[in-house]
């Protein structure tokens, strides 16, 4: 049992004096009611009172008479193709020969030396893994459709800057791409992006976003200075260059040269991590998929693990839910909540509820909840016979192949998290069918955990089913096997991590992140393995917590053990807190030194100090609850 | 290349326009049913009602007006009598301040706005100030019940559980720092560290005239 300080029975005392004060109820009272827990904390509390929240997730006028909603005008739903790479909705990225500016501003391991660099830190991998490919990337403004009831929206996106042409100097604007230009990588194939901030002046943010940014590369094994760390963030006018080597944890380590076969990675994405401005500018539009492949996971169904051809029938989702303004019909985002943004319009890459036309065989879908704060239950309906359970089969969580196929009724995402699926719509032929999310969220703190009826929840995208039989080269998943879960380690150290608030600011074991990402709250020694505990120990608020740099398996929730043929029983960069919830993640920390951080991924509560960092060091501290 | 003058700059920026004249309203199908309103104006109608507050020293103010309009911002809520959280965010404040130099008061200004306006009148506020020896440019507020209420919710210092609403002190831990006229809001823990918290500050600040310089040092 941890010693309570005096100062902190110094500040639950006043805390408890100022709520009385201000409530004007006493403790008993509050207790009764289930608000205060015994430890004096103030729980959020559930299904205690009718809410007077819209769908949006804002207060609707009438509480208070005061909070304007912002709800959406009417969208008519499945006119329009979702965007993918064989439409022309989706590009992938190309390789450039060189950049523009590399005669003057070196590719090299140490920063350029040029004024507009804004990488400070050499790269650790360079000489290890030299690029073999160069991407040009310009973040900018764009006006883009995202449904033809709405005006053209002002977003900002990503453009392959050699192929996209420039950006207007009056406008700020060119032509760019949300959800952002795909890379398609391959293990052992080291890349180097040169990223430019080529978004305008911030008067001229169209109402939010700070232009000043760091990408991060969700789950890459990627060394600290080009993972996207917060506080490595890069202005207007300046670039920064990510190496990513695309190799396999343990390469510099336990198995070394190669990398360990059963760490491969697959459906990786990409986003904006500046610290404090994350859920604006991410919310804009920053954000795209990373393609992982390798020879046995290759991008074509007649060769390795035989999955779903890359990219006719291999298909990554972004879903993410946005309110606009019902007077001008731009996109509304709530600056001023630290709680959670919902959006009443369901966008899948891009789009207001597409319609996607299939041929009757296997596809993958490389689903990703791509915030800010919603959760997803993710059914496959037939809207002729709602309550017909329609199973198919779950092959990867957050992006990485599960030890083999599981055939699921549904899957479940908190933000940030990515399952690829995969569907055979041969028994469909000549049918629609609809993908569902039943999960039912009131508002921005988490999911009510509570199903709605098949047929009533949100319908994010509409499959026509052919009805012409064709020839699919692809692998039936019941006979599959793909990587068996790497040996757990034995872990150095135990270390605990309360998600909780103190006074209204997120914190996690009641500290707080500074914006100026300067406190190492503990230093894990490089190439060991270490156990975490993760506690919620709220009835209000849910948090899918992400961890920077190497997956973890997940080994318990509460006392509940992750067995085989769970499809937890994975390898993992996010997991979703559930209320009053416990749980035990094991972690190896392999091959690359520096900073990294952990955090919520419900981009609010990042973006208000639900984040620390810790730094990999060849020699860690034992602190235990940091 | 040092920052130029507010006053400047808003006129050179023509900082009250939405984006360079260009058709952002205009529907793709060609349709003209949406209204033209800047995104500032969206921002100041949805979060910056225009109430009449009284300072700590007695004058009565608009919030909008008089208080945010073309100004860097840094506001809190608390009361006169909290104990423990609000007199250390108020001692954290100051150490900001002192970070901020005599920018504070010139274009960056200070807020609290008392949660309690029942009690806490101008002269209550008065003595508080002169009690926490508060510098200039910082503003202490308080008003009608109403409009304090009104303003609380607006700037996002109330719990979507309207139970735990009810501890209007839920949200006292913030610190809102915004940029008007550049549209920027975001909010630091109050109790991070000062310098952390300047340092934010700076974020939404004027922007530079040239952008493509180094502007951060080594932050490892």
């Amino acid at each position: 049992m941890a010693k309570i300080s005096k100062a902190r029975l110094k500040a639950q005392e006043n805390a408890r004096k100022n709520r009385q004060e201000l409530i004007g109820v006493s403790r008993r009272d509050l207790m009764k009611m289930g608000l205060l827990t015994s430890a004096g904390l103030l729980v959020p509390k559930r299904g205690l009172s009718a809410r007077a929240l819209n769908s949006a997730g804002w207060l609707e006028s009438g509480s208070s008479g005061d909070d304007i909603p912002c709800q959406s005008p009417p969208t008519t739903p499945f006119i329009e193709e979702l965007p993918n790479h064989m439409n022309g909705g989706m590009v992938i990225h190309s390789p450039v020969a060189a950049f523009s500016n590399e005669a003057a501003c070196p590719a090299q391991a140490a920063p350029s030396g040029c004024p507009n660099d804004g990488r400070t830190q050499p790269h650790q991998a360079f000489a290890q893994r030299p690029p073999v490919k160069k991407y040009e990337v310009s973040q900018r403004r764009t006006l883009k459709s995202v449904h033809p009831a709405l005006p053209l929206q002002p977003l900002w996106g990503f453009a392959r800057r050699q192929v996209d042409g420039a950006v207007d100097p009056n406008t700020h604007t060119g032509v760019a791409w949300t959800p952002g230009p795909t890379f398609v990588a391959r293990y052992n194939e080291a890349v180097l992006v040169r990223n430019f901030n080529d978004l305008p002046p911030p008067q001229l943010n169209d109402g939010f976003g700070l232009p000043s940014v760091v990408t991060h590369l969700h789950n890459g094994h990627t060394p600290s200075e080009s993972d996207g760390f917060p506080c490595d963030y890069f202005e207007r006018g300046q670039f920064y260059d990510q190496h990513y080597p695309n190799v396999l944890a343990g390469i510099n380590s336990t198995h070394p040269g190669t990398g360990d076969i059963n760490e491969s990675l697959s459906t990786l994405w990409y986003h904006d991590h500046r610290i404090e401005f994350t859920a604006p500018n991410v919310y804009k539009g920053l954000a795209g998929f990373y393609i992982l492949f390798n020879e046995l996971d290759t991008g074509d169904e007649n060769t390795g693990f035989k999955l779903p051809s890359f990219p006719q029938f291999d298909i990554p989702l972004i879903i993410t839910d946005r309110s606009f303004s019902p007077e001008t019909g731009l996109l509304c985002f709530d600056m001023f909540s630290l709680d959670g943004v919902l959006g009443d319009r369901f966008l899948v890459n891009g789009k207001i509820q597409p319609f996607f036309n299939v041929q009757p065989r296997r596809y993958r879908f490389r689903v990703l909840d791509g915030g800010p704060s919603r959760f997803y239950q993710n059914f496959l309906l037939d809207p002729t016979s709602p309550s017909t359970i329609n199973k198919f089969w779950h092959i990867a969580n957050d992006g990485n192949l599960l030890p083999r196929p599981l055939l699921v009724n549904s899957i479940r995402l908190g933000v940030a998290e990515r399952h690829d699926i995969i569907i055979d719509f041969r028994p469909f032929a000549g049918k629609t069918l609809y993908l569902e999310n039943r999960l039912e969220q009131q508002d921005g703190r988490g999911p009510t955990n509570n199903l709605l009826p098949p047929g009533q929840g949100h319908k994010l995208l509409k499959f026509i089913v052919g009805g012409t039989p064709v020839p699919d080269g692809s692998a039936d998943p019941s006979t599959q096997t793909f990587y068996p879960l790497p040996p757990r380690p034995t872990p150095r150290i135990t270390r605990t991590f309360r998600f909780d608030r103190t006074n209204g600011q997120w914190a996690i074991n009641n500290k707080l992140m500074p914006g100026d990402c300067s406190d190492i709250r503990f230093r894990v020694q490089r190439n060991s393995g270490e156990r975490w505990i993760l506690q919620n120990n709220s009835g209000g608020w849910q948090h899918p917590i992400h961890i920077h740099f190497e997956e973890f398996q997940l080994v318990r929730r509460n006392s509940r053990i992750i067995q085989a043929g769970d499809p937890e029983f994975a390898r993992k960069d996010v997991v979703r807190l559930n209320f009053n919830e416990e749980v035990e993640l094991l972690f190896r920390f392999r091959d690359f030194r520096g900073r990294y951080p952990m955090h919520c991924h419900n981009t609010l509560h990042e973006d208000h100090a639900m984040m620390l960092r810790f730094d990999i060091e060849d020699v860690g501290d034992n602190k235990t609850e940091p | 290349m040092p920052n130029v003058n507010r006053r400047q700059w808003l006129t050179a920026s023509g900082a009250n326009l939405s984006a360079a004249g260009e058709p952002t309203a205009q529907a793709s199908g060609g349709e003209t049913k949406w209204k033209t309103i800047s995104p500032r104006d969206v921002i100041k109608n949805r979060h910056l009602p225009n109430v009449v507050l009284t300072t700590h020293e007695g004058k009565k103010v608009r919030f909008y007006d008089d208080l945010m309009k073309d100004k860097i911002v840094v506001i809190n809520m608390m009361y006169a009598t909290c104990e423990g959280v609000c007199p250390r965010i108020t001692s954290n404040l100051q150490q900001v301040q002192k970070f901020l130099g005599d920018r504070v008061g010139r274009d960056i200004f200070f807020y609290s706005i008392t949660l309690k306006p029942e009690v806490d009148t101008p002269a209550v506020l008065k003595k508080h100030v002169a009690m926490h020896k508060i510098k200039p440019g910082w503003t202490f507020l308080t008003g009608a019940p109403a409009d304090i209420e009104l303003l609380r919710r607006k700037l996002g210092f109330s719990d979507p559980d309207p139970e735990v609403d009810k501890d209007k002190a839920n949200h006292i831990g913030n610190v809102r720092y915004g940029n008007e006229a550049l549209m920027l809001w975001a909010a630091a823990p109050g109790l991070s560290k000062a310098s952390a918290i300047a340092e934010s500050i700076k974020w939404v600040d004027w922007p530079k005239e040239e952008a493509a310089t180094k502007v951060k040092g080594d932050r490892k």
